[in-house]
């Protein structure tokens, strides 16, 4: 077969996994699990077979028409374009796609929708290989929906819960809100460029041959990066993202770490030579990019919840993406997309099976319950190596990825190149290197909050000792504070120590049903984890007693194991990279290497040392110590949901009640009114109806005496 | 003689039949007058066949039809009113008030029937 | 046919008149009289009044027929009706309805109307009455020449009307012992109460 063959049942294959999967889904439920991963896995073969292919070499190109546009000139074509960017990041896609796909059959094993969720990841992970591959810009919008759609479907998957309804609501509105000026800036780019090839508005405007220039690159690059904002969840348009963690911890990873939101960031590399040729468009994506990437580490440094910590990281890390591209740097930019794309779904499916094992998503419990490594140990190391390489630490990948965005952003504000403004360069570079060591104190916090969780708790803040748990709990103590833990915070180490101790009767007690097998409390656990974490997080941060359980699926950690391979050893590829991406070498520089490291360890040491100073007075959380004054806003990210609910809800409910109360009040009342009188009418005529013959009677012959007067004087 | 003495009879005839069915209680005065108003018709009949000379007879043929028809009437109102007379305790036209509008629900309905009864005198002058 | 005037009437003219004036005054108290078994027998002269006016103007047979049917069963049939609903024998004050102005108003309009229209109309027509135009014989030759078959018919009516009458009158259950009691009320039931509490009891059976 051709390679465009294989490119072409890269994305069809999940689709048809996708229809196949709905379609068998309730009458034959044992096929969902194959048609659910096979044909997935299948892709990712496919891709990194395209990969090996295509070989970085020139970009194959295979165009056939769609449909007519109604303009001969400007047709709509399934286009293909394979050059390395796009056959690397479908191999990024494909392989956490599958990952996904066989975490998941563990993960929401015996979820009653698992063949809806499965169907759905298929056809999501198909839109975004679509996305990846097409040269076509309508066909890439097509891709671009079926993704949204998919997210908020997945992000409500557990609709029972009004946190998971409001933020896929949420999801797909804020992702909207930028869909419509993208849609508007595909169009406009399309007509001005004279086609929906992407390859074609590329060469137009790189080709040194045609003098080709864009009328408005501005007006279509702010346009486009609109819709980039809300799918890349960059400032303004990030609020989504945290939210968006109500849904299962697998699309989580999937959606909101590897790939959808990958997707905005992708598309601006596709389209890099549009934004270059705007220097304001380049300056605006910087600075979003500097305020999206501090912000939100700050924000990550203030959460509680372990997956909101990791959402509001990647927001982070796609503004390091963005920054680059700001920077007019692709390769940096596809580089660290990728490493992030494999640490993040890393982090992410590691925190499902942490949460899972915990009971709960909240750092402050994990803390006090403690014994993470070991409990779960292959997470421990796996949540390590994660978030090692999202502290950028030499030699993890993210390491690499990250000086490679450093380092063309020193470059370009060192050095600029033609047309790239070197304040775009300045902007990325000092929010990176500040973003960098924030990076390196949340990641630090999350380990210490998630994994030492053990030695949190302090002789001086332990209250009266608990002899009933204390009691009850034959857990090994921790070698160096052995005499605080008999004071273990009593709200959480009960419940705790008994599912240490496996205790079947209280599990079962704490399962929904007394007497369930093991499956069906997990299932329980399973279904209720991820909202009742949403819900401890919403009503003050004290989650109660939680259900865990010990046994994880053995192909969830498998998954994570191989997960943790391209994280640890990805970034050692930098060499190798330019061949396929194009563009300049991607090592990193000296500068900015020992800067950002040293920031990062910088950050990482005042957060131990924060941490110890409030695990001395009683806290587990240094992050309130931090941040001081900052930490009541960067909890709730800011408070730009409140500006939101002030500038946009509001004012759209008080129309809404004015059009309620216009239409009940103004509208209504001319319907009423007419009923009413009708009634009215209708009553008063009633009252002729008095029974009484000989007045009907009377009536009717006076009526015909005036007829025929009527008659008689006009005839006269 | 003049058509108009005739004719002046029977409109008065039937004026005073029309008056007798209108004002009357007793259902059998009613059909009283009702025989009244019949008879203003048949001598409207006779006088206009005896002035027109009609060979058929027609009008004198269609009295004693009319005739006929008003003893057929008479036995069937009578019978009627009999009826009505055991099955009401009486025969008083203005009591058989069946077809009425029901009184109005009890909301509003202080307003409503003095409404109803200022609207029937209204009705009535306008008759 | 010149119309002599109206200022010089001939006997025939005079008599009809006279006789009107009896008639509409007999037929004025039948629809006012309080007391009404009388309206029953002013109609007899109001009837016989007409009966009269049709001898005036030679139609002989209808005027026989209308004493005979009218005066003779009509009559007759109206006085049962009267009895068997136990009509007062004396002056009832309720004999007419609240209606009676708005009755009055209406027959005068109505007579005005016609009176008018009628007079308007026939001014100038004159009945020439020489040669009498409803004898028996030639009524006869009508009737069962050109209008035998609306004779036929009308008997059918006539029937229907007997068979209708007989149904509808007759008392369901079959006659029973309140007739007699019905009867013996019939004198002394004076007002409605009595004649409802003697009626009462039949309809709860």
């Amino acid at each position: 077969m051709s390679t465009t063959t294989l490119a072409v049942l890269v994305p069809l294959l999940p689709a048809l996994g996708a229809v196949a999967g709905l379609a068998a889904g309730r009458r034959a439920p044992g096929f969902v699990r194959p048609l659910a991963v096979l044909p997935t896995l299948t892709a990712a073969v496919l891709a990194v077979v395209v990969a090996v292919r295509q070989g970085g070499r020139a970009p194959l190109t295979a165009a056939t028409e769609l449909t007519p546009t109604g303009n001969a000139a400007l047709p709509v074509e399934l286009a293909l374009q394979l050059d390395g960017t796009a056959v690397l990041v479908a191999v990024l896609v494909g392989t956490v796609a599958t990952c996904v796909q066989l975490y998941s059959t563990g993960y929401l094993r015996d979820d009653p929708r698992y063949a809806s969720y499965a169907a759905l990841v298929s056809l999501f992970t198909a839109a975004m290989l679509l996305v990846v591959y097409s040269d076509d810009l309508i066909v890439l919008l097509v891709g671009w929906e079926v993704m949204g759609i998919c997210s908020y479907f997945l992000v409500g998957h557990y609709w029972e819960t009004s946190a998971a309804r409001a933020a896929s609501l949420k999801a797909f509105l804020v992702t909207k809100l930028g869909d419509v000026p993208f849609l508007i800036g595909i169009l406009a780019l399309g007509s001005e460029a004279g086609t929906f090839r992407i390859s074609t508005i590329v060469t137009r405007l790189t080709s040194s041959l045609a003098d080709f220039q864009l009328d408005h690159p501005t007006v279509i690059a702010l346009l486009l990066l609109a819709g980039v904002a809300g799918k890349s969840a960059q400032f303004p348009l990030h609020t989504w993202l945290p939210d968006a963690m109500a849904g299962p911890t697998a699309v989580s990873a999937l959606i909101h770490a590897a790939t959808m939101v990958a997707a905005g960031v992708y598309f601006v590399a596709r389209l890099l030579p549009v934004f270059t040729a705007s220097a304001a468009a380049l300056v605006v994506l910087a600075l979003l990019a500097a305020v999206t990437m501090a912000g939100s580490a700050l924000a990550a440094l203030a959460q509680d919840d372990i997956k909101r910590v990791l959402a509001y990281s990647t927001i982070g890390q796609l503004g390091y993406l963005a920054g680059a591209l700001a920077v007019d740097n692709r390769g940096a930019a596809i580089f660290h997309l990728l490493s992030h794309g494999a640490f993040k779904a890393l982090l992410f499916l590691a925190a499902g099976v942490l949460i899972h094992a915990a009971g709960t998503g909240s750092l402050t419990a994990m803390a006090r319950a403690g014994g993470t490594a070991r409990r779960v140990p292959d997470v421990y190391w796996t949540l390590t190596i994660g978030l090692l390489a999202l502290a950028a630490v030499p030699p993890f990948s993210g390491f690499f990825s990250k000086e490679a965005v450093l380092g063309a952003a020193e470059h370009t504000a060192l050095d600029p190149a033609a047309g790239i403004p070197a304040a775009a360069g300045w902007i990325v570079l000092v929010a990176g290197l500040l973003t960098a060591a924030l990076t390196a104190a949340y990641a630090t916090r999350l380990w210490l909050l998630a994994c030492r969780g053990e030695a949190a708790v302090p002789p001086a803040a332990a209250p009266a000792p608990a002899p009933a748990g204390a009691a009850a709990e034959p857990a090994p103590e921790p070698a160096r504070t052995s005499a605080a833990r008999t004071g273990g915070s009593h709200a959480v180490t009960a419940p705790a120590g008994s599912l240490d101790a496996g205790t079947p009767d209280t599990e079962d007690a704490a399962a929904p049903e007394p007497g369930a097998t093991e499956a069906v409390a997990l299932a329980a656990a399973d279904g209720t984890t991820v909202p009742s974490a949403e819900a401890a997080l919403d009503t003050g941060r004290d989650p109660g007693p939680e259900r865990g359980h010990p046994h994880q699926p053995p192909v969830m950690t498998l998954v994570l194991w191989v997960l943790a391979v391209p994280s640890l050893a990805f970034g050692l590829f930098y060499d190798w990279l330019p061949h396929w991406l194009g563009g300049g070498s991607l090592g990193p520089t000296l500068v900015t290497s020992v800067l950002a490291t040293g920031a990062a360890a910088a950050g990482a040491a005042v957060t131990w040392a924060a941490w110890r100073h409030a695990v001395t007075y009683g806290s587990v959380d240094p992050g309130p110590a931090l941040l001081g004054r900052l930490h009541r806003g960067a909890v709730d990210g800011f408070r730009v949901d409140a500006l939101y609910q002030r500038a946009f809800v509001t004012p759209v409910q008080g129309a809404a009640r004015l059009v309620r109360f216009l239409d009940r009040e103004v509208v209504d009342a001319y319907v009423r009114g007419a009923g009413t009188a009708t009634g009215w009418l209708g009553r008063a005529v009633r009252l002729a109806q008095t029974g009484n013959v000989q007045t009907y009677l009377s009536a009717l012959l006076a009526a015909s005496v005036v007829l025929v007067l009527a008659v008689v004087l006009a005839g006269a | 003689m003049h058509l108009v003495y005739p004719a002046v009879l029977a409109a008065l005839l039937f004026s005073i039949g029309l008056y007798g069915v209108l004002a009357r209680r007793n259902a059998v005065l009613v059909l009283i007058s009702v025989e009244l108003m019949l008879n203003a018709v048949n001598l409207n009949l006779v006088a206009f066949d005896v002035w027109l000379r009609d060979t058929l007879r027609a009008g004198q043929s269609l009295t004693l039809f009319t005739i006929a028809v008003a003893a057929a009437e008479i036995g069937i109102g009578l019978a009627i009113v009999l009826q009505v007379y055991r099955n009401r305790a009486g025969s008083n036209v203005d009591e058989l008030r069946d077809l009425a509008e029901p009184p109005p629900t009890p909301t509003g309905a202080g307003a409503g029937s003095d409404a109803a009864e200022a609207d029937a005198d209204k009705a009535e002058a306008a008759a | 046919m010149t119309a002599p005037g109206f200022l010089s009437p001939t006997g025939v003219e005079i008599a009809f008149v006279l006789t009107g004036l009896v008639t509409l005054g007999a037929a004025l108290v039948a629809v006012t009289t309080k007391q009404l078994v009388h309206a029953a027998l002013w109609l007899v002269v109001a009837l016989g009044g007409i009966a009269v006016e049709y001898l005036l103007l030679t139609a002989e047979f209808v005027a026989w027929v209308q004493v005979l049917i009218y005066v003779g069963s009509i009559v007759v049939l109206l006085l049962f009706g009267l009895m068997l609903t136990r009509a007062p024998v004396g002056r009832s004050p309720d004999a007419d309805s609240g209606n009676r102005w708005v009755a009055l108003a209406v027959a005068l309009a109505a007579a005005a109307t016609l009176v008018t229209v009628v007079v308007d109309a026939f001014r100038t027509a004159w009945i020439d009455l020489d040669t009498p135009q409803g004898s028996t014989q030639a009524i006869g030759e009508a009737l069962f020449r050109h209008w035998v078959l609306p004779f036929e018919a009308l008997s059918l009516l006539l029937l229907a009307a007997l068979v209708g009458a007989i149904v509808v009158s007759r008392r369901r259950g079959g006659p029973d012992a309140s007739d007699a009691q019905d009867a013996s009320d019939a004198q002394d039931a004076q007002d409605a109460p009595d004649a409802r509490g003697a009626v009462a009891p039949e309809e709860e059976r």
